[in-house]
């Protein structure tokens, strides 16, 4: 194994020096006055002009591949940006008032948007993490993060979104997203997160 | 025995001496419904705490044993501890505010007959007038004889001896040894005053997402919960051998019943699939009520855990969610949460799910949201927290006449847990700028911190940890 692809590189190289040898300029002919030397003149140039024309077929090809090679690049890198861009629209938050599990209207907009990624992406599959902040009991915010959770996934499910597709969680107030205590904190605690579970690769946008 | 005549003068002077030193105990207290001048010991009532006094006695090893019984009888907030006056007087091993000698007043026409005289009363070895004049009723002996520790209790106005409690401690380096001390000082409160203590008790609580026990004076600090996930929720059982509690599992919650004595710890069945939480033992510890969080909200579950069967819903919210249940000490009721109000309030229903009702009264559209109940041991009473002007507060709900009291008022206090002798709650309070247990005596609104470090919350106090007595007779005059 080792051998072959030491011998794969030798070749490799040879090929490299040979293309640059070429690639340089033509082989100078011998300047002689006879017809011999006539003959071979005509010769070298006609073998000049042959090695020209298959130098430029090859390199026509090698510049196809590339491009090919290229567009299929940007081809993936497009999807991937595709894909991030819906990640990220589907992984983005919704928020809560105190002591509250109702969708906000500001934030119906944000699940609609979910609920567009979902249909697109029929292999997608997600889950609702429900967060309170610290303000609250801490158990009592056990089961106030799990009525968020399923406040979100009820919208979900109410446009057309298969519930089996959605799972939830309640964290409480235990994992809190800032550290702090102030509204400012406690406003950005409350929140449902959003995390692909399965069939996350290459999304479509909606 | 000499040095301790000390005359009526010298003792009445070091008692106006105590006296003037500043009271920091009431800016402590949390007032609000409780009475406020028992501990200032300038308004006194009649029938307000006996006197106590611990006797001197150095060199003899006890020191830590003395300390400790010391420590249980001034937290115990049945007695006014006395200090002696003079060289050998009793320090208290956690610094207290100070305390004034409020019999005084009550004994002083007594002593001023009495102690003139100075000498004890014939056969007894005790100057009783002596300590008459200082105000106590009970003075307490302990010395050790070989293997044995003797706490001799007199009673100063019989002037003899109540009880001998002797006890054969383990020695001091054993873990048992502070559980035994607290029983010797909780079998001196009972010879006392004829009630049982709640020194040999501990609290468990939930700090950096684990459990961790602690003995009530705030000493004895041990980790009990095995696992790095994220435990919750710890509950005694009633016999103090097992708790329950809750951790989080790969965003489910399980619960787990732990043996104290052994750490082996059991998943309680059908647990774990959903999000469980707050369990709860009945009183004959064969039923484990718990809150199970799912599609349709949060509901009130029992399970048999002598058979491992029998799960039972006791709650059907759909659009309210019922948790933190409570059993009460005959295990007939179940107190618990339900936000079918709107915001959680506290509810009671029969053990079997029925006859569910409104139990801690409020106003609708004014009263901030209740939360976290537990029925006191002589089942009186229902501590719980409630939002007040945006911070919580600890409440208690009179079961019989169904009307609320607040007990705190500084900072935010939350989830209360009830001692065994149902006048003690340990509490989750940040009033000292950081989030620790407290401990209010509910008699005398005395509030002590149990901890001197962040983060401890969810409290639960133990029943009594105690063997078989080992009092000796009693040898009353």
């Amino acid at each position: 194994m080792k051998s072959v692809s030491l011998l794969l590189v030798l070749g490799l190289g040879a090929a490299v020096i040979s293309a640059a040898s070429c690639g340089g300029k033509p082989a100078p002919a011998p300047v002689t006055p006879n017809a011999d030397s006539a003959a071979a003149a005509e010769k070298a140039r006609q073998d000049s002009a042959a090695a020209a024309a298959a130098d430029a077929a090859r390199r026509a090809r090698e510049d196809s591949e590339r491009v090919a090679r290229q567009r299929a690049a940007d081809s993936l890198a497009a999807l991937s940006r595709t894909s991030d861009e819906v990640k990220t629209t589907l992984a983005t938050m919704i928020h809560f008032d105190f002591d509250k599990s109702n969708i906000r209207s500001e934030d119906a907009a944000t699940l609609d948007q979910k609920v567009a990624i979902l249909q697109a992406n029929t292999d997608l599959k997600i889950r609702i993490g429900g967060h309170c902040d610290e303000r609250g009991s801490d158990e009592y915010n056990l089961a106030l993060g799990n009525r968020r959770a399923q406040a979100a996934k009820q919208y979900l499910v109410s446009h057309g979104i298969d519930a089996g597709r959605i799972e939830t969680q309640s964290w409480g107030e235990e994992k809190p997203l800032v550290q702090g205590h102030d509204e400012s904190a406690w406003s950005q605690n409350r929140r449902d997160e959003f995390e692909i579970t399965s069939g996350g690769d290459n999304l479509r946008r909606p | 025995m000499k040095r301790w005549h000390v005359g009526l003068w010298e003792c009445a002077a070091a008692v106006v001496l105590l006296s003037n030193l500043p009271a920091g105990q009431l800016s402590a207290q949390d007032t609000s419904a409780i009475d406020r001048g028992v501990r200032i010991g300038i308004v006194y009532k009649p029938g307000v705490r006996p006197g106590m006094v611990l006797l001197p006695r150095t060199g003899m090893g006890l020191d830590s044993v003395r300390a400790i019984v010391a420590r249980d009888l001034d937290y115990s907030d049945r007695f006014e501890i006395i200090t002696m006056p003079g060289g050998d007087s009793i320090r208290l091993a956690t610094p207290s505010p100070s305390r004034t000698p409020t019999g005084n007043a009550r004994r002083s026409t007594a002593g001023g007959n009495r102690s003139a005289s100075g000498g004890g009363g014939g056969q007894s070895s005790l100057n009783y007038p002596l300590y008459q004049a200082l105000g106590a009723d009970f003075a307490l002996d302990i010395t050790a004889a070989s293997d044995t520790t003797v706490a001799t209790l007199h009673d100063i106005a019989a002037a003899g001896i109540r009880r001998v409690v002797k006890a054969q401690l383990p020695p001091a380096s054993s873990p048992a040894f502070r559980l035994a001390v607290h029983r010797l000082a909780d079998q001196v409160v009972q010879a006392a005053l004829g009630t049982a203590g709640i020194a040999a008790t501990r609290i468990l609580f939930v700090k950096d997402g684990k459990v961790y026990q602690i003995d009530q004076d705030g000493a004895g600090e041990k980790l009990v919960s095995s696992t790095d996930r994220q435990a919750m929720s710890p509950a005694w059982s009633q016999d103090g051998e097992h708790f329950s509690y809750m951790e989080f599992q790969a965003g489910k919650g399980w619960l787990y019943v732990q043996d104290m004595a052994t750490g082996k710890r059991t998943p309680v069945p059908t647990t774990g699939t959903a999000l469980d939480f707050t369990p709860a033992f009945s009183p004959d510890g064969q039923t484990l009520a718990f809150s199970r969080a799912t599609e349709e909200g949060t509901d009130v579950y029992t399970i048999n855990l002598k058979n491992n069967c029998c799960l039972r819903r006791l709650t059907v919210g759909r659009f309210s969610d019922n948790l933190s249940p409570t059993f009460s000490p005959d295990g007939q009721r179940i107190a618990f949460v339900s936000t079918r109000p709107g915001l959680p309030q506290i509810y009671v229903m029969a053990a079997d799910g029925t006859d569910q009702q409104l139990f801690a009264p409020f106003d609708y559209g004014v009263t901030g949201a209740s939360n976290a109940p537990e029925w006191s041991p002589d089942g009186q009473s229902v501590a719980f927290h409630r939002d007040v002007a945006g911070t919580l507060q600890v409440f208690v709900l009179d079961v019989r006449t169904r009307t609320v009291r607040q007990l705190t008022s500084v900072g935010r206090n939350e989830d209360p847990t009830w001692a065994p002798d149902s006048r003690h709650l340990a509490f989750t309070s940040d009033r000292s700028g950081y989030r620790q247990l407290w401990i209010i005596d509910l008699d005398t609104g005395r509030i002590r911190p149990l901890l001197q470090q962040s983060g401890a919350r969810l409290a639960s106090w133990s029943p009594r940890l105690s063997e078989a007595p080992t009092s000796t007779p009693s040898l009353e005059r």
